[in-house]
């Protein structure tokens, strides 16, 4: 069988099957080691001897680093080292770079960016040192932008352009024509990055909390100029990335840096501040959508624009028409982003790069237009899905987004929803309901797992994929049981280990179909194996509860035909499939809100979302994945907001006391709807992805609440009290 | 954090005069200490000096300073004659955090200016003589009345707001010896000295915290926030209004979040009394209220937003 996949695999083998653990809700087997507390973190292994690293920020925006004062520090109680050299990062690796971010911390590209490296005996002593440090500065501030502006913007890719927009507009029945805007979001994992590092002789072992380790083990041989060969990163538990672990940032160097240099382990971990200030963030975005429809709502013209930001050298630009490329008709059409180079903190990939705020733009211009062309907003979007993307004519695989939205509307009683805002008041409060779509590519991405049957009937899955919370542990399981006719308590899976088989990594939602589909390779390797020991073909074998067996063959426990452990390693590239077939995920949000009509706060009552992404291989974790999903666009939609300042580009709040996340209150019961789908363009599991999709449009649906309760229609985001305060009706009318 | 020394006081006589920063549930205090906003040399714990009773005083309720926010707001007498107070408490924080936090130290919380906690832009208050990068930078939850060119930062405690609409009374022990501040008073303008947020002296302990008489009649307070729980206000009306033959026969007022102190004002008070309640009165009343009201641009959504939570407020604590 070739690595490759370019042909769909229609076999439906994981509903042949006999185990019957795929799918199922299980719980996930590392999870009572994480509500115990002992699972253990990159930052809490005992390394004898480990000394503690604490990284210092620049003070200033732009510049270079003209002198350290090392030597007053170096006097200081229990200070052992202040490093500060070209290889030390400058920037936190982009996701999938495979090679060192820039380098050379003497430069200075963004306020607070890390310019040195304290070691000490101890973290109060490096903490100590690292803010009595003094270090001169040559300030190249003034020379900054600080602010994205479509005057120092470039085109970020090749625009899509067809037909003839601008007449399709003109003769349109109905025209939208809108700004958005969506402010920085941050990553906000909860556990802050950190690194342990630790020579022997030439070999580094790097404990690091990070999503995706053979390119982070090439990033960080490159960064310190050695043979990846010498570097093993272990990171089996993390505790959670959202984008902003896809790539090594700066605490893994300067670790292993000093580590080299003092002959003994080093320990950075980095602040909550530090985090926020220095690693990633979300860029912004300006948005201009502009639809046009016939009478009938058939969408004829269909333009989306973009400005977002980034650094200076920075390629990634946020890539918010991505969903607008295949989710709707309108054959004259326009995608186009640019990108602004500005002085903040590296722009990169946070959960839903692209969607997560192109379709919450997106589902709010749908709904304006639903409204003047007097259509349901769930109707106006079943009209509008293409048979073939526009503009490509490339077909769709599977598409679940209709059923979505009627299984959706039906649970959430969307009949009741009234079309004309203002409609309900319930005390100080207007009452409102709001869909959206939701819609995220799809990615196969490259993966190599190996699959051991253990003579004693046990099933081990090993690969240096990374569990981030979110539930690789148990669907990888779940696959190999599955495929093997195992239970799932004989089944034990090891991850984050980069001298295990490469997996895909978790980002882009592309983890659980990529690397299961490697491991689910490797089991059809040894179900052959065991099939010549049956006398069967594969096809005909039969397994369950560790018996095999085939049709007039009698069942036998499996070890009878095991004389050796049985391993084989399973491989899945992407072929040709992804361009040849889109392969997308959908879904559909409903929402109900409740708007004070003195104040203007927003609080969500209840709020139904309904997916479809492929198979469904856990539907514990999957729910979880879509509620988690749902959560960060009421966060989008209500709260969130990196807050710069305009004068120095600086983070003003950096931690999560003034950058609002949803809390508990927050959130009320939400209803997750689980589509059933097979997609086998998409992988041999006929899985998707589904740790992104909750959030593609989420916030559109809430805004879109917003408006039919109180008649207030924003575009901006977030949508904050003194943002709706100023529209809102007369508090004392009667409601109408 | 920076190396300090660390003490425990065993009374109360060992903690006045002394010249070491107190610590008491530490909510603040340490967080500040972490982000080296605060760096004393030396700490005295007053965990232990007593000052944990809530005692009936004639009739009205004195509350000792290490009394937890938790245990005042659950407090069966408070919740019955006092219940603004109660509300106002658990209108903040999170459970765990009540749990530890004390009376005293809530009154002495610091401001939550995002410049002042950053431990390194210019600020009078942290660093006197420095400037004040609130103004022209984000000042979203910065003062709309009573800032100075020195300070613009405001008070973010919700419990004091309601002590001050209660007419409460903070009671003292300082080297000079006991004192009685009214909680109207306790609190300062920044003035040309934003350092000071009190008007607490070198070596004054708080004591107790004194509830008058039970003012009885209608009492809410109204905390205005950018999300459900755990934020602080934008903000926050605090409201004790008594109702006679459908006037207003009595309103103790005071507004959190919008000044350097929870923000009263008696005219407004007095002008309510006799009236009928109508959108119009309310207004008017806001008017008065916010006559000197001058927002920093980020905040100033901040004075619409209190005419309306005063016109809520109002509309429900007068309401049928
Ligand atoms: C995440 C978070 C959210 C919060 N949200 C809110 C909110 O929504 N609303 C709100 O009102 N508050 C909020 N708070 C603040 C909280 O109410 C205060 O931290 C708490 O009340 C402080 O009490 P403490 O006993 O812990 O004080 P400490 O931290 O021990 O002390 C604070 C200050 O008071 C001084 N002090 C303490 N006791 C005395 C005394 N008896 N005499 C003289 N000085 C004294 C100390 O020297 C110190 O300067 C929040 C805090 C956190 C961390
Ligand atoms: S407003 Fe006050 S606390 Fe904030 S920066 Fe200015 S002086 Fe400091």
């Amino acid at each position: 069988m070739s690595d490759t996949y370019d042909t769909p695999d229609t076999r439906d083998m994981l509903d042949r099957t006999r185990q019957g653990v795929i799918g199922k809700g299980l719980d996930r087997p590392e999870g009572p080691l994480k509500v115990a507390g002992t699972a253990t973190y990159a930052a809490e292994y005992a390394r004898p001897g480990c000394a503690e690293g604490v990284l210092v920020g620049a003070a200033i925006s732009k510049g270079r680093v003209t002198a350290i004062h090392r030597d007053a520090v170096m006097a200081m109680p229990g200070v052992l080292g202040v490093y500060s050299s070209e290889r030390m990062l400058r920037r936190a690796a982009q996701g999938t770079a495979g090679e060192a971010p820039e380098q050379d911390v003497s430069t200075v590209d963004f306020p607070m960016q890390p310019v040195a490296l304290v070691v000490a005996e101890t973290f109060e002593q490096a903490t100590a040192a690292a803010k009595a440090l003094r270090i001169d500065y040559d300030d190249q501030s003034d020379d900054a932008r600080f602010m994205p502006s479509d005057d120092n913007a470039e085109p970020a890719d090749d625009p899509v352009e067809a037909g003839d927009l601008d007449r399709a507009l003109r003769e349109a029945a109905h025209v939208v024509d809108a700004q958005f805007t969506t402010p920085g979001h941050a990553s906000a994992a909860m556990e802050p990055h950190a690194a342990i590092a630790e020579w022997e002789g030439r070999d580094l072992t790097l404990w690091g909390s990070l999503q995706m380790l053979s390119f982070n083990v090439a990033e960080l041989a490159d960064s310190l100029g050695i043979d990846p060969k010498h570097v093993r990163i272990l990171s089996p538990y993390v505790g959670g990335g959202f984008g902003s672990k896809l790539g090594i940032s700066h605490e893994a160097v300067a670790a292993a840096l000093a580590a080299q240099d003092l002959g003994r382990p080093v320990r950075v971990v980095m602040s909550r501040q530090q985090v926020f200030q220095s690693i990633m963030r979300r860029s912004e975005t300006e948005q201009r959508i502009r639809l046009g429809c016939g009478p009938d709502g058939r969408l004829t013209a269909f333009a989306h624009e973009a400005l977002v930001s980034n650094l200076p050298g920075e390629d990634f630009s946020e890539p918010v028409t991505q969903a607008s490329e295949f989710l709707y008709a309108g054959e004259n059409r326009l995608l186009a982003v640019r990108k602004s180079d500005i002085t903040r903190l590296t722009a990169g990939s946070v959960r839903a790069p692209g969607e997560a705020v192109g379709m919450q733009a997106l589902e709010v211009a749908m709904d304006e237009l639903a409204e003047a062309a007097g259509i349901d907003p769930v109707e106006l979007r079943k009209r509008n899905l293409p048979d073939a993307v526009p503009g490509e004519g490339t077909p769709y695989s599977s598409r679940r987004l209709v059923q979505a939205l009627d299984a959706g509307a039906a649970a959430f009683g969307w009949d009741q929803r009234s079309a004309t805002p203002c409609a309900r008041r319930e005390g100080e409060w207007w009452i409102g309901h709001g869909v959206a779509s939701a819609a995220r590519v799809n990615i196969l991405a490259k993966a190599e797992a190996r699959v051991t049957l253990t003579a004693d009937g046990h099933v081990v899955v090993e690969t240096d994929h990374t569990d981030i919370g979110t539930g690789s542990y148990a669907v990888l399981g779940q696959i190999a049981a599955e495929m093997l006719g195992q239970p799932i308590d004989r089944t034990t899976v090891q991850l984050g280990d980069s001298r295990l088989p490469s997996g895909a990594g978790s980002g882009g939602s592309w983890g659980a179909s990529s690397t299961g589909s490697a491991a689910f390779r490797a089991c059809e390797a040894i179900r052959a194996t065991l099939a010549q020991a049956v006398g069967c073909s594969a096809d005909d074998l039969l397994l369950q509860d560790g018996k095999a067996w085939a049709e007039g063959v009698d069942p036998r426990p499996v070890t009878d035909l095991l004389t050796e452990d049985l391993t084989r390693t399973g491989r899945i590239e992407p072929g040709d499939l992804m361009e040849k077939v889109n392969q997308s995920t959908y879904g559909a949000f409903f929402c109900e809100v409740a708007v004070n009509a003195f104040t203007g706060e927003t609080r969500i009552r209840r709020m139904t979302g309904a997916f479809g992404f492929g198979r469904v291989l856990n539907a514990k974790t999957a729910r979880s994945q879509c509620l988690g999903g749902m959560v960060w666009g009421i966060g989008s939609a209500l709260t969130e907001a990196l807050q710069f300042d305009s004068r120095d580009g600086h983070l003003v709040n950096h931690d999560l006391a003034e950058y609002h996340v949803p809390v508990h209150a927050d959130i009320p019961p939400m209803e997750v709807i689980l589509l059933e789908e097979r997609d086998p363009h998409a992988s041999p599991i006929q899985a998707k992805g589904v740790g992104e999709l909750g959030i593609c449009g989420a916030a559109g649906a809430v805004a879109n609440a917003i408006y039919n309760a109180c008649g207030v229609r924003l575009r901006d985001f977030p949508m904050t009290p003194d943002r709706l305060l100023a529209h809102l009706p007369d508090p004392f009318a009667p409601a109408a | 954090m920076k190396a300090f020394d660390y003490t425990r006081a065993d009374d109360l006589s060992q903690a006045v005069g002394s010249p070491a920063m107190l610590i008491a549930g530490g909510t603040n205090l340490l967080d500040l200490m972490k982000l080296e906003v605060a760096t004393p040399d030396a700490l005295l714990d007053i965990n232990r000096i007593g000052l944990r009773d809530i005692a009936r005083e004639g009739a009205g309720l004195r509350i000792g300073a290490l009394v937890s926010n938790s245990d005042c707001a659950a407090h069966p007498r408070i919740r019955a004659d006092w219940p603004l107070l109660s509300r106002a408490i658990l209108a903040g924080a999170s459970p765990q955090l009540r749990n530890k936090a004390t009376m005293g130290g809530n009154l002495c919380q610091r401001t939550r200016c995002g410049y002042f906690m950053d431990g390194h832009s210019p600020c009078n208050k942290r660093e006197p003589g420095t400037g004040c990068a609130a103004q022209g930078g984000v000042n979203r939850n910065h003062a709309i009345l009573g800032a100075s060119d020195a300070c613009i930062a405001t008070y973010p405690g919700d419990m004091a707001v309601a002590l001050s609409a209660l007419r409460a009374t903070v009671e003292t022990e300082g080297p000079d010896g006991v004192r009685e501040i009214a909680m109207r008073d306790f609190h300062r303008l920044p003035k040309d000295d934003p350092s000071r947020d009190n008007v607490l002296k070198p070596g004054e302990v708080i004591t107790a915290i004194r509830l008058p008489a039970p003012f009885g009649g209608r009492q809410l307070y109204r905390k205005v926030r950018d999300r459900a729980s755990y934020a602080f206000a934008l903000v926050s009306v605090a409201a004790a209004i008594r109702m006679d033959a459908g006037r207003i026969d009595a309103a103790q007022l005071a507004f959190g979040s919008i000044a350097h102190k929870p923000w009263t004002d008696e005219r407004v008070e007095k002008m309510l009394v006799g009236e009928r309640p109508s959108a119009a009165l309310f207004d008017k009343a806001a008017d008065l209220l916010l006559e000197d009201a001058q927002g920093q641009g980020d905040n100033d959504f901040k004075i619409l937003l209190t005419r309306r939570t005063l016109a809520a407020a109002l509309a429900e604590a007068t309401g049928e």
